[in-house]
C-alpha cells in the first residue's frame, strides 16, 4: 500500500523532472514552441476534465473561457500601454478570474439543461462569445488585437512561456486531484451517476455543478492569456475556436475521461501530433482528418480511453497472477458468503 | 396522537390522468404506517409529492406541523425525511462506502466541501460502517456499488438513507423483487429501527410483509385515501375488497 504510494510519488517527481529539463535538452525553438502549445492544451484538458469527467456533463464551449482569458490579457495590456516583460505574466491570474466570472452566467444558463441539450447549449453560447468578439470595439473586431512581444533572446525566448505553462499545468492537476478526493468531488460523481437521487440525499446539485463549472473555466482562461502573450496576437476566430473544444474533449476521451492521468496523456499524445503535422506539411487542417480517425477509433476500440483500459488490463493480469500463486484469503470480503441474503439475478449495471 | 407527516387535500394530474385526487393522509410519530392500494392508485406519486420530486398546485404537505409543499428534494431530505425508490437507485460507479458518504454532506459549508477530503471523514465513515453492518453488507464496503446484487442494492439504499439520521423514512416497495429471507431480514430491521423511535411510511404489495410490520394501514384507491385502520380492520373492510377486486383499476403505477 505505502510502497505503491512511494512508487507513485517517485514516478511523479521523475515526470516533473523530465518536464522541467525538457527545454534545456531540446532547446531548438521548434520543439519548445510545440511544447508550450502542448502544455497549454494539457492544462485546458485537465481543467475541462475536472468538470466534464466528474459530473458527466460534456460542455463544448470552454473555448469561450480560453478566448475570454486571451482577450482580457490583450485588452488590459493594450489599453494601459503595458510594455513587455516578465511582469506581464502577472495578468494571467486576472485573466483566469475574468474567465471564471464569465463562467457564472454561462453556467447558470447552460446547467439548466442536461445531456445532449447541454452540449448543444454550450456550443451555442460559445458562438455568442465569438460573435460578440468579432463585433465589439474593445476587442478590435475581426482585425483582432496585437500584444507587444518581449525582446528576449531568440534561443531561449520560449522558456519563460514554457515554465509559466508548466506551472499552470501543475496547478490544474493539483486542483483536479483535490476535487477528486474531496467530498465535493464525491458529490459531483454522485451527480454523474444519478443526479435526481443525489438531490434526494441532500446534495445541492445546482450549486455543486456551477462551482465545478467555474473552477474548470479558470485555468482555461489562464492558458488563454499565455496563448495571447506567446502568439502576440488575438483574433476572434483563433481564440474562440470551436476546434479548441473538440480537441480538448478528444484529448480527455482518448486518455480517459474522469481520470487524473487521462487528459494529461491525451494532450501529450495529440497536441504534438497536431503541431508536427502543421509544421512539417504546412497544411493547418491535416490534423482534423487524423483527429476524426482517432475519434472513431477511440469510440470503437477504447470507449473508456487509454488509462482506464490499461489499468483494467493490468488488474486482470495481476488477478491472473494471484490465482496462479498459492491461495490467499479473499480481500474485502464477498457477499456470496451470505447465501440467504444474496440473490444474484445478474443485474449488474 | 401526534402526526409527524401530514398530507392534506393533495391533487395531481398528468394530462388527463388524475393521479391524486384530494388525497389526505397522516403518519403518526413513532409508528409504522403502511400504504397499500391497487396498481395505479397513486402511492408512488404521493411519495414523489411528499419528497419534492413532483410539484403540486393543490393541497399541503406538512412535516412537524410546518408546510413543506413543493420544497426541493434536497431541502426535504435535510429536514429529516428519507426515502427509497421502488426501482432501487444507487450510484453504480462509486463504491458502497462512497455511496454511504453522499448523504453525510449536509453538515458543512460549500467551499469547505471542496477542500475536505472524503478520506478524512473519520466519524462519518465509522457511522456509515455501523449502518452497513446493521443491514449486513459491510463486507462490500469497498466494492463498486454497480457490482451489488439487486437485494444488496436494496439494503444499500436503505442504509444510506439512514446515514443522515432522518426522523421518518418513506420506503417504496422495499420487499419488491427480493427473496423471502431478505424480506424477513428487512422486516426485522424496520422493527428494530422503529423500536429506536424511527417513523416509517411503507408502500408495499406484499400483504404478509405489510400486515406483519405496520401499526396502521391506509388504503388508496384512484388517487385518494379511502380508509385508515389497523391491519385487521383493513383486511375485513368491504371497501378495500372493492378497491382490489371490483371497480375499474388504472394501469401500473410507475
Amino acid at each position: 500500500m505505502s510502497r505503491s504510494r512511494l512508487i507513485r510519488r517517485g514516478l511523479i517527481s521523475l515526470l516533473l523532472l523530465v518536464f522541467v529539463l525538457f527545454p534545456f535538452v531540446f532547446s531548438n525553438p521548434t520543439y519548445t514552441t510545440i511544447a508550450v502549445f502542448t502544455l497549454i492544451y494539457m492544462t485546458a484538458t485537465t481543467a475541462w476534465n475536472g468538470f466534464a469527467g466528474y459530473s458527466g456533463y460534456i460542455p463544448l464551449g470552454h473555448a469561450a473561457f480560453f478566448g475570454t482569458g486571451a482577450y482580457t490579457f490583450a485588452v488590459i495590456a493594450q489599453s494601459n500601454h503595458l510594455g513587455a516583460g516578465y511582469g506581464m505574466f502577472g495578468l494571467i491570474p486576472i485573466s483566469g478570474l475574468v474567465a471564471g466570472l464569465v463562467a457564472i452566467p454561462f453556467g447558470l444558463v447552460a446547467l439548466r439543461t442536461r445531456r445532449h441539450t447541454f452540449v448543444v447549449i454550450t456550443i451555442a453560447i460559445f458562438f455568442l462569445f465569438q460573435l460578440v468578439a468579432t463585433n465589439l470595439g474593445i476587442t478590435g473586431g475581426s482585425s483582432g488585437l496585437q500584444v507587444v512581444s518581449p525582446n528576449w533572446p531568440g534561443s531561449t525566448y520560449n522558456d519563460p512561456f514554457y515554465f509559466v505553462a508548466l506551472g499552470l499545468l501543475v496547478l490544474a492537476v493539483a486542483a483536479s486531484w483535490t476535487i477528486r478526493r474531496s467530498r465535493f468531488g464525491l458529490q459531483l460523481l454522485a451527480i454523474r451517476d444519478d443526479e435526481a437521487r443525489a438531490r434526494g440525499l441532500g446534495v445541492r446539485v445546482g450549486r455543486v455543478k456551477l462551482t465545478a463549472f467555474v473552477i474548470s473555466a479558470i485555468p482555461v482562461g489562464m492558458v488563454g492569456a499565455v496563448y495571447a502573450y506567446f502568439v502576440g496576437q488575438v483574433f476572434p476566430q483563433f481564440v474562440f475556436d470551436p476546434l479548441f473544444d473538440l480537441s480538448i474533449a478528444l484529448m480527455a476521451f482518448f486518455g480517459g475521461l474522469g481520470t487524473i492521468w487521462g487528459p494529461l496523456l491525451g494532450g501529450l499524445l495529440l497536441e504534438p501530433l497536431q503541431q508536427y503535422l502543421t509544421f512539417s506539411y504546412s497544411v493547418g487542417d491535416l490534423y482534423l482528418i487524423i483527429y476524426g480517425v482517432i475519434f472513431l477509433a477511440v469510440i470503437l476500440l477504447l470507449p473508456m480511453g487509454i488509462v482506464p483500459s490499461v489499468s483494467a488490463w493490468l488488474d486482470r493480469r495481476l488477478a491472473g497472477r494471484d490465482r496462479a500463486s498459492p491461495p490467499r484469503p479473499a480481500a474485502g470480503g464477498d457477499g456470496d458468503q451470505r447465501p440467504g441474503l444474496v440473490p444474484r439475478p445478474g443485474s449488474s449495471t | 396522537m401526534s402526526a409527524l407527516l401530514e398530507v392534506e387535500g393533495v391533487s395531481k394530474s398528468f394530462g388527463g390522468l388524475q393521479a391524486l385526487n384530494l388525497c389526505t393522509l397522516s403518519v403518526e410519530s413513532g409508528k409504522v404506517t403502511g400504504l397499500i392500494g391497487p396498481n395505479g392508485s397513486g402511492k408512488t406519486t404521493l411519495f414523489n409529492v411528499m419528497t419534492g420530486y413532483e410539484p403540486v398546485r393543490q393541497g399541503t404537505v406538512r412535516f412537524k406541523g410546518d408546510p413543506i409543499t413543493n420544497l426541493a428534494p434536497d431541502r426535504v431530505f435535510k429536514l429529516g425525511i428519507g426515502r427509497t425508490f421502488q426501482l432501487t437507485r444507487i450510484f453504480p460507479r462509486l463504491t458502497t462506502m462512497e455511496n454511504m458518504l453522499i448523504a453525510t454532506q449536509h453538515r458543512e459549508g460549500w467551499l469547505g466541501s471542496v477542500f475536505r477530503t472524503s478520506a478524512s471523514l473519520g466519524p462519518e465513515r465509522d457511522r456509515a460502517m455501523e449502518l452497513l453492518q446493521f443491514v449486513g453488507i459491510e463486507g462490500l464496503a469497498n466494492q463498486p456499488a454497480g457490482n451489488l446484487s439487486y437485494g444488496q442494492r436494496k439494503l444499500l439504499e436503505f442504509a444510506y438513507v439512514l446515514v443522515a439520521d432522518p426522523d421518518v423514512l418513506l420506503l417504496d416497495e422495499p420487499a419488491g423483487g427480493v427473496n423471502p429471507s431478505l424480506i424477513n431480514h428487512l422486516a426485522e430491521k424496520i422493527r428494530e429501527l422503529n423500536d429506536q423511535g424511527k417513523t416509517f411510511l411503507v408502500v408495499e404489495h406484499n400483504m404478509e410483509f405489510v400486515m406483519g410490520i405496520c401499526d396502521s394501514l391506509t388504503v388508496m384507491h384512484q388517487g385518494a385515501a379511502i380508509m385508515t385502520g389497523t391491519p385487521a380492520e383493513v383486511r375485513a373492510h368491504p371497501k378495500v375488497l372493492d378497491a382490489y377486486l371490483g371497480g375499474e383499476d388504472g394501469e401500473d403505477d410507475a
